[in-house]
């Protein structure tokens, strides 16, 4: 079976709300201090697809990302983690392309590298949050897609896939290839590498590619803006202001509390 | 053309989301001078059609036998051939995981736009522009689409209904020619809150986070608080991480976004990801060991204290108060 996992390097969203700043002019967040990290619903994604290859007994299991030249750090973590081979597409132009750019990008970088049985991503990544560049990159394979994963199995060269719903789970038999993109659950929790893994990951291959070796229109995928422009960034401003209750005691406090949730809710 | 259409999903019925569905596409039909049709997917539609139909101009209901049960490549077939046909300039969707799924690819196929999450839509000098969070909710932008038509997924449950038409909408019913698709098949659907109120739609939810230490206070501290304010039971990601709380009670940027009337918040910290899935509640309150927690800055209320104190001497004086 051969597999493509897609990652996304992004800015760390653990990073506190009180550092963020954005430059308004050019619509895009300021790095500031914090750290480049891969998002965490490729790394679930990355952790899936390690998993079936453990359960199905062999799988080559190939990372591609599209982003900048620092992106190389997410798929040499990757490669630590067992990934077979990794590409990095590098992103020179616009540094928020929109999903459709990025869903023909990776999918020209995908028909180079061979045939894949299996593409998985994220469900959606924790800086834009669009949550669209998977299913735009099943179009653009004209492959069949199922969002939300937390588990896949191979089953008699079918794959069994569990995908969370609203209000519970659903299983899936799926004919291969097909685009799966996966959101956490406590059985993908992405593994640590092992640091002789990671040092021994800096000496592996990597391959590097520009959207000019691809055979697409690079003009237009530097542009990055075919399908949705941001016209506006800013940082919302909260002006809610935390009304602590009070009371001589705990027992007066809870008091005022309760009466405050009771009048809120209008209910009892 | 200027029409809207609403994807409406039988199985979901007139929720809060489908409600505020066709609020939001009654405002933007209006900004466009077009007409506003809904298309409802699934067996068993018919209460719902005629609900629609009392604020939507035209109602088209898909229901035949290819399209009883969700099956994502075939209600994506059947959803591409009836939007060629309507021709709309937008199409709008919930943000349920069914619509998540549907709207990029249905955009791609029509050549159209999409984007998702949105808490504001308008149409602005002919082109359509969506608002939405960034960055787990620290930042907000305006995405503007470029191609046509526009199909957006909206957090569609802080947005009011549609008001009734002064008559009926027109039902009609798709027959379409649907061809089989078994590349991918639904083999097995489990609802884990069966006779639940969907956290999506809860007036009242109440939400623990990392400080509740453990499964069990969960169910001993705060489920019977919830049952006093008839609320429903949510968590933060690091609860559901931590397997205290299953992950369907997750709320957040990577859980669910809901819009209750209140939502308090215990042991919860505030972590901008997990207030990105409250931005829409009404009231937020919380308990909090920490006075510098996030939460508190996002509150109408608060109390600081440790909730294992608090909490029973809570639940006492609701219990007193409401008798």
């Amino acid at each position: 079976m051969n597999i493509l996992v897609c990652l996304k390097q992004i800015l760390d969203p653990e990073a506190p709300a009180r550092d963020f700043r954005v430059d308004t002019v050019k619509r895009e967040a300021e790095r500031g201090s914090a750290n480049l990290v891969t998002n965490i619903f490729c790394e679930n994604a990355l952790e899936t697809t390690l998993k079936l290859r453990e359960s199905a007994g062999e799988a080559t299991i190939s990372v591609l990302s599209y982003g900048p030249a620092t992106a190389e750090e997410s798929l040499r973590k990757a490669l630590a983690m067992k990934a077979n081979t990794a590409t990095l597409v590098l992103n020179d132009g616009n540094p928020n392309p929109d999903p459709l750019t990025v869903a023909r990008v990776l999918a020209a970088a995908a028909r180079k590298l061979g045939t894949f049985d299996l593409i998985m991503l994220g469900r959606e990544a924790g800086d834009w949050g669009a949550g669209q560049t998977g299913a735009l990159l099943a179009e653009e394979l004209a492959m069949p897609c199922v969002c939300f994963a937390d588990r896949v199995e191979a089953a008699g060269g079918k794959l069994r896939i569990r995908r969370q719903t609203d209000s519970g789970w659903e299983l899936l038999d799926v004919e291969p290839p097909v685009v799966v993109t996966v959101t956490n659950d406590e059985h993908n929790v992405p593994r640590i590498p092992k640091v002789r893994d990671v040092m021994t990951s800096y000496r592996q291959p990597l391959t590097k590619w520009t959207v000019d070796d691809l055979g697409i229109d690079a003009a237009e995928a530097r542009a990055g803006n075919v399908y949705y422009e941001v016209a506006e960034l800013s940082i919302p401003q909260k002006d809610t202001q935390c009304e602590f209750v009070t009371g001589d005691t705990p027992e007066d406090k809870v008091e005022a509390f309760a009466k405050r949730l009771i009048a809120v809710t209008g209910a009892l | 053309m200027n029409d809207v259409v609403i994807v409406l999903f039988a199985s979901a019925g007139f929720d809060k989301g489908a409600q505020g569905l066709t609020g939001a596409a009654r405002q933007l039909a209006g900004e466009l001078g077009g007409q506003m049709r809904a298309v409802i997917v699934g067996s068993g539609a018919e209460a719902l059609a005629s609900e629609v139909a009392r604020v939507a101009d035209y109602v088209t209901v898909a229901d035949q036998a290819e399209l009883a049960e969700y099956q994502p490549e075939i209600c994506l077939d059947a959803l591409t051939k009836l939007c060629r046909e309507l021709s709309p300039r937008a199409i709008l969707f919930s943000n349920d995981t069914y619509s998540q799924e549907l709207a990029p690819r249905l955009a791609h196929r029509l050549g159209g736009s999409a984007v998702g999450d949105g808490v504001e839509l308008r149409s602005q000098g002919g082109a359509l522009q969506v608002v939405r969070q960034v960055y787990g909710g620290k930042g907000q932008a305006t995405i503007e689409l470029k191609r046509s038509p526009a199909v957006v997924w909206l957090r569609t449950r802080s947005f009011a209904a549609a008001p009734a038409r002064a008559s009926a909408g027109e039902i009609t019913h798709a027959a379409l020619e649907l061809k089989t698709d078994k590349r991918t098949r639904i083999v097995e659907r489990k609802r884990e809150d069966a006779g639940q109120v969907r956290l999506e739609d809860a007036r009242v939810i109440v939400a623990g986070g990392r400080g509740i230490g453990g499964a069990e206070p969960f169910a001993t501290e705060l489920k019977p608080l919830a049952q006093l304010l008839g609320a429903e039971m949510a968590a933060s990601r690091a609860a559901c991480d931590a397997g205290w709380a299953p992950v369907t009670w997750q709320v957040g940027q990577t859980g669910k976004k809901v819009a209750p009337d209140l939502y308090l918040a215990i042991g919860i910290n505030g972590a901008s990801q997990h207030l990105a899935g409250i931005s829409e509640a009404k009231n937020i309150a919380a308990i909090n060991i920490d006075p510098d927690a996030p939460i508190f800055k996002h509150c109408r209320f608060g109390i600081v204290g440790d909730y294992r104190k608090v909490v029973p001497l809570l639940r006492q004086r609701i219990a007193a108060l409401s008798k």
